[in-house]
């Protein structure tokens, strides 16, 4: 999906490296639009290079022991768990 | 067209006796809230606006939320959103969209919209939103509401569902400046459960006791590059404005910060990629929901195809797009571009607010949009936050305040102040000086 040719396939990459799956429709779709958009992000580039100051801190608190939310609780979410834990699909 | 404020009508007493944090007497006692869907409320569902998380119920409450009940406020409702935050009209509300009080058959602005329109219709005396790109300044602008945007750092995000971690403050919507800063101080302060919170108190008694409408020597700085865009009669209404805060005793120069020009493809750029890490999580197995087709072996397939069913237009666009921003061989060219014009825009401000006390602007370049006018072209909508995203990429803390209805549709106009970081108090004294006739 390199900025001059923004094509159907580049498409299809990108949502599969996002786990999205999509349908035909919105591959068309989206090759239009995203073609639009990065012509627009390519404006970035007249941006000069900057002095970044980050006046940045580190926050630490002790390392305690302490409560967290109970085991129920964390699943009681998801779709399916077995003896306590998430239920994900296969791994192949 | 149902109003469809909230997605989920449920109330939470904050004064209930079975609640032992609640204070009957405390600041909020008796003051309803609608508190935006993507901000997490214990046993109560909080859907983000999203098909993904429609059976969603945390099992925590924010810190937000906490603090609300503490201090006595009863929650009358999750309102409507746009999908995790992603838009600014709230029609990519997997929900319905809801419609503007201020201006039926417009939108109510996004993406805090149902907020904003709690507050505009009197369903509640406050509201919670979320600001990751303006998505409490825009809807308080076309609802004709307050809305406040705080400095980061200044508010807790401890159970806000995260879109964009680096850019969003969840904020205060009320009707008059007062209310929203009576909002803000409950919420502000201090949290260990969020590092990136600051011990940052108000200078005067709180940030209500501000609202004084003494601007009296106050000096406005306005960014000639925020009105360039923006439509003859929301520009209009803005100079009114200007002259009423002038004829109380504040004076006003123009100033131009260069970098705005590149704010928005900047904004863009970090938001979607922060989206497209955020939402990794959004995978079927913690949240839900259901898989209904059952691939065989392939956990990746499976994942994808929760996704798809999940997610809708606006959030799929923006995590590809942010996907493929942080990509091998193009993060230097979009992600790193973009983190130099977010120190550009830092800068810029820094530079304005070291000769004037707040900058001003229209919050919004135009008037609320009919309802459908703008969903089909995304990169529009985008050019619509010209004039709020350059303050979350400062880190800064603004206000949009009522300045007015424009002359050639009677729409609602809203002002924005921007002012130093820590400055909410500067912002809540300037902005009540407009409700001061």
């Amino acid at each position: 999906m390199s900025d001059d040719a923004v094509n159907p396939e580049a498409v299809r990459h990108v949502a599969e490296l996002a786990r999205v799956d999509l349908d035909d429709e919105e591959v068309e779709a989206f090759t239009g639009q995203f073609a639009d958009i990065l012509e627009y992000f390519e404006t970035l580039d007249e941006v000069p290079e900057v002095e970044r100051e980050a006046a940045l801190t580190n926050v630490m608190r002790p390392d305690e022991e302490r409560d967290s939310l109970d085991r129920e609780e964390a699943l009681r979410n998801a779709p399916e768990t077995e003896d306590g834990f998430f239920k994900g699909p296969n791994v192949s | 067209m149902a109003a469809n404020i909230f997605i989920t009508d449920e109330r939470i007493e904050g004064d209930d006796t079975e609640n032992e944090d609640a204070d009957a007497d405390g600041p909020l006692a008796g003051r309803t809230v609608a508190v935006k869907d993507n901000i997490s409320t214990k046993g109560v569902a909080t859907t983000c606006g999203s098909a993904m998380l429609e059976e969603y119920v945390p099992p925590y409450d924010a810190t937000v939320i906490s603090r609300l009940k503490e201090a006595g406020a009863t929650i009358v409702g999750k309102a409507n959103m746009d999908e995790f935050g992603m838009g600014s009209t709230t029609e990519t509300s997997a929900f319905g969209p809801t419609d503007n009080p201020a201006a039926p058959g417009h939108v109510p602005g996004g993406s805090s919209g149902g907020s904003a329109a709690a507050v505009a219709a009197g369903e509640a005396d406050l509201a919670l939103g979320s600001d990751t790109g303006g998505s409490i300044r825009c809807p308080a602008a076309f609802c004709g509401v307050v809305g406040i945007k705080p400095t980061y750092g200044l508010v807790s995000r401890y159970g806000l569902v995260a879109y964009g971690n680096s850019l969003e403050q969840i904020g205060p919507f009320g009707e008059t400046v007062e209310d929203a800063a009576a909002l803000l101080d409950v919420i502000a302060g201090p949290d260990e459960r969020d590092a990136t919170t600051r011990d940052a108190a108000p200078d005067g008694e709180s940030y209500a006791a501000a609202a004084t409408g003494d601007v009296d020597g106050l000096t406005i700085g306005v960014p000639t590059e925020l009105l360039e865009g923006a439509d003859e009669d929301v520009v209009d209404t803005f100079w009114d404005a200007i002259a009423d805060l002038e004829a109380q005793g504040a004076e006003y120069h123009e100033v131009s910060l260069p970098s705005v020009e590149h704010a928005v493809e900047a904004y863009y750029v970090i938001a979607m990629s922060e989206a497209s890490s955020n939402l990794a999580r959004f995978d079927g197995v913690r949240y839900g929901p259901e898989t209904e087709t059952e691939t065989e072996g392939n956990w990746n397939e499976t994942f994808s195809q929760v996704r798809k069913d999940g997610f809708g237009d606006e959030v799929k666009r923006r995590i590809l797009l942010g996907t493929y921003a942080l990509s091998a061989g193009y993060h230097d060219k979009y992600y790193k571009k973009a983190q130099d014009a977010r120190a550009w825009v830092k800068q810029d401000f820094d530079e304005a607010l070291s000769e004037a006390d707040v900058l001003a602007s229209p919050t919004m370049p135009v008037t609320p949009f009919e309802q459908g006018e703008s969903l089909d072209d995304p990169l529009q909508m985008y050019l619509a936050d010209a004039n709020t995203v350059p303050v979350n990429l400062a880190d800064l803390p603004a206000i949009s305040v009522p300045a007015g209805e424009s002359d050639a549709d009677g729409l609602p106009v809203g002002l924005q102040l921007v002012g130093p970081a820590f400055g909410e108090e500067r912002l809540i004294r300037a902005a009540s000086a407009l409700e001061f006739e």
